[in-house]
């Protein structure tokens, strides 16, 4: 294999100032929807008592879930030493990075109280998983953040490989424990499972590869730098994996709820879409089930598309929205769905609509503030190319396949 | 922790007994001096009583509102008339049993529970536990992230959706954060009884009765020994302190 070359792009072409600037602008509209929300108070949402985490927890576990992922491709060069991603795997932990950043901006801004950042530093509540995930998140930064130094550090190269197993530890962890925040919700029926935290490890490889791979065609497609099929198609065929493995899951999760009698109301709702589940039911079957799996799957395995770019950048942004659609039935048709406080009692009247199914509709200033997390998370990974070497200079196969052959 | 937990809740709410106890840890000698200024002993957070709360449901008469209103009024809660993101420390509920058609009313409000999940997952601790039983949120640690309303099994706790007026000095409350059942941990703290308790004997109902479920002695123990009295959602085993006769 040749060497590989590193290089910061330019980053002065009106192009990608014009993208800045738009990301810019998506940030901003994060920061201002989250000062109106604050100053008004969250009634101006689309939440209330009942749907208490509303669509930026769907954008905040989203990217999250998807930072741990897009770590995938740094972990299978260092870890199981796969010499062919060997050339992206600083890329891999710069998005990794990025995507953590913009979750967390969102899940940050929307809190109640924002302005006690502080208090969430700096008091811990060791009990709760909420805590081990902010002593996670922080861990994260630090560790891939090291990882990824010693990789574009030639003197620090030779320990790259540990730093590699160790960011891997700490990503599986990271995934786990964001999983378990819904594990740990005992009273709500659609969340009580210990297959919550395996569940989010899994959807974590494949939203994250998506969106990695949409980073890596944008990028070398606006910097007009060579990139070859192999990378790509090897990227393709690995996403294809967790796609299907992420759709495998999903059935046994449903599966294994149907056999378990308290969950059977809940199944019926998000399956059926009974009890008023219509809405809920729909983004499951066609933005999960549908376009975010079965679409894609076809896309990536299709025979006739196998070097075709274009079908597998929609492939990877219909992961994306299918991941959104998942969280969006997993945190709002979640909270969405009455519990059962009284089996055996109807419920007559109540002022706090006990028994009854919420219908939720996201309002613009939620919509802003999770797309300003993504916007966040493109900033930077804008920002990192250009300020250090995370992109290699050319991934043609020639350099990039260590078993190329000409055809 | 715990520690620090107890010493928020005692600032916050009493400030008198919190010296008192403070003292008793420092200096057992100065704790006797320092009672004979504030109040009795006994009135201390401590761990030797729990509060709870028993409400017989054949005696709780359906369209009957006494104990919210009476929670609103001593709380300073007020509607914005909008139902979905009102603050709603106690609620009426209805229920008919499905097959014997038998209609129950009851009041819903904070449980607190002996194990709370709310507590469990607070990621600061703003959700805490005093040692009498009492479930607070303390409001000036709280970050509003509402991971205890996503955990609470009773929907006992409400967001602050927008700017809170017409509080009263002896409960914070605050936009931003979450609130719910103080049990009126000040009145209990002067010997007194919660205000909802007092309203539902005031309309002559006597559904409510209120007392340290730790003293065999007390009202409610003996009711409870004589009749029982159940936990809503026993099977999550959160041992709750307000406990229901006829469901
Ligand atoms: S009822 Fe809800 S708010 Fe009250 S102590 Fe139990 S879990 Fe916490
Ligand atoms: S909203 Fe406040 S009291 Fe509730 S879990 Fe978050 S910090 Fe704790």
């Amino acid at each position: 294999m040749k060497k590989i070359h590193l290089e910061q792009i330019e980053g002065k072409s009106t192009g990608y100032l014009g993208l800045i600037a738009l990301l810019g602008m998506f940030v901003l509209g994060a920061i201002g929807s989250m000062l109106y929300m604050e100053h008004e108070g969250h009634w101006v949402s689309g939440m209330d008592n009942q749907i208490v985490w509303g669509l930026p927890h769907v954008f905040a576990v989203f990217l999250i879930v998807a930072a741990s992922g897009a770590l995938n491709v740094a972990s299978i060069s260092s870890v199981f030493q796969k010499k062919i991603y060997k050339p992206l795997a600083p890329l891999s932990t710069l998005v990794a990075l990025a995507l953590l950043t913009g979750g967390l901006m969102v899940l940050v801004l929307d809190l109640g109280r924002p302005d006690r950042l502080i208090v969430a530093m700096t008091y811990y509540n060791f009990k709760s998983i909420f805590a081990w995930n902010m002593i996670l998140y922080n861990g994260f930064f630090v560790i891939v953040g090291i990882y990824a130094w010693f990789m574009l550090d030639r003197t620090m190269k030779k320990y790259s490989r540990y730093a590699g197993i160790a960011a891997f530890v700490w990503r599986l962890a990271l995934t786990t424990g964001t999983g378990s925040i819904f594990g740990f919700i005992v009273a709500r029926s659609g969340y009580d499972m210990a297959m919550m935290a395996p569940m989010f490890v899994i959807m974590s490889f494949s939203f994250g590869l998506a969106f990695f791979i949409l980073v890596l065609l944008a990028s070398y497609n606006g910097t007009g730098r060579p990139l070859g099929d192999a990378v790509v198609n090897r990227l393709r065929s690995l996403l294809g994996t967790f796609v299907f493995a992420t759709l495998y899951f999903v059935i046994v999760y449903h599966l294994s709820n149907l056999y378990a009698t308290e969950h059977h109301g809940y199944e019926t709702f998000i399956l059926l879409g009974e009890s008023g589940g219509e809405t809920y039911s729909n983004i499951f079957w066609i933005g999960q089930i549908f376009l975010g799996s079965l679409l894609p799957i076809a896309m990536i395995y299709a025979p006739g598309v196998k070097n075709c770019r274009k079908t597998l950048a929609a492939a990877c942004l219909l992961v994306v929205l299918g991941g959104l659609a998942s969280m969006y039935t997993i945190i709002i048709a979640g909270q969405a769905y009455p519990m059962e406080m009284f089996p055996g009692m109807e419920v007559v009247s109540t002022t706090f609509f006990d028994g009854a199914t919420t219908q939720y509709s996201a309002s613009f200033p939620e919509l802003l503030l999770g797309l300003g997390g993504v916007a966040m998370t493109l900033i930077m990974i804008a920002l990192g190319i250009k300020v250090l070497g995370f992109l290699p200079a050319t991934l043609e196969d020639s350099i990039a396949d260590p078993h190329h052959k000409a055809e | 922790m715990s520690n620090s937990e107890v010493n928020i809740s005692r600032r916050s709410f009493v400030e008198k007994s919190a010296t008192a106890a403070a003292a008793l840890s420092i200096a057992p000698g100065v704790f006797l001096h320092t009672v004979a200024e504030a109040k009795p002993a006994e009135q201390a957070v401590t761990s030797a009583v729990r509060w709870g709360m028993l409400i017989d449901t054949t005696k709780c008469a359906s369209g009957c509102t006494a104990c919210v209103s009476a929670c609103n009024t001593e709380n300073g809660i007020a509607s914005h008339n909008r139902p979905r993101t009102d603050q709603q420390w106690i609620r009426k509920v209805t229920l008919r049993d499905k097959q014997t058609k038998h209609e129950i009313s009851l009041p819903m409000m904070c449980q607190h529970c002996e194990s709370p999940p709310c507590v469990d997952v607070c990621p600061t601790g703003a959700s805490f536990k005093r040692k009498d039983g009492i479930v607070l949120v303390d409001r000036h640690i709280c970050i509003g992230c509402r991971y205890c309303m996503m955990a609470c099994p009773y929907k006992a706790r409400s967001f602050a959706h927008e700017t809170v007026d017409n509080t009263v000095d002896y409960v914070p409350r605050g936009k931003g954060t979450v609130e719910s059942c103080t049990l009126c941990v000040h009145r209990v703290d002067e010997g007194g009884t919660p205000a909802c308790v007092e309203a539902c004997a005031e309309a002559e109902h006597g559904a409510m009765i209120f007392g340290d479920i730790k003293n065999p002695e007390s009202e409610i123990s003996r009711q409870l020994v004589e009749h029982g009295g159940k936990q809503i959602r026993a099977d999550l085993g959160l041992n709750t302190g307000v406990r229901y006769r006829g469901i």
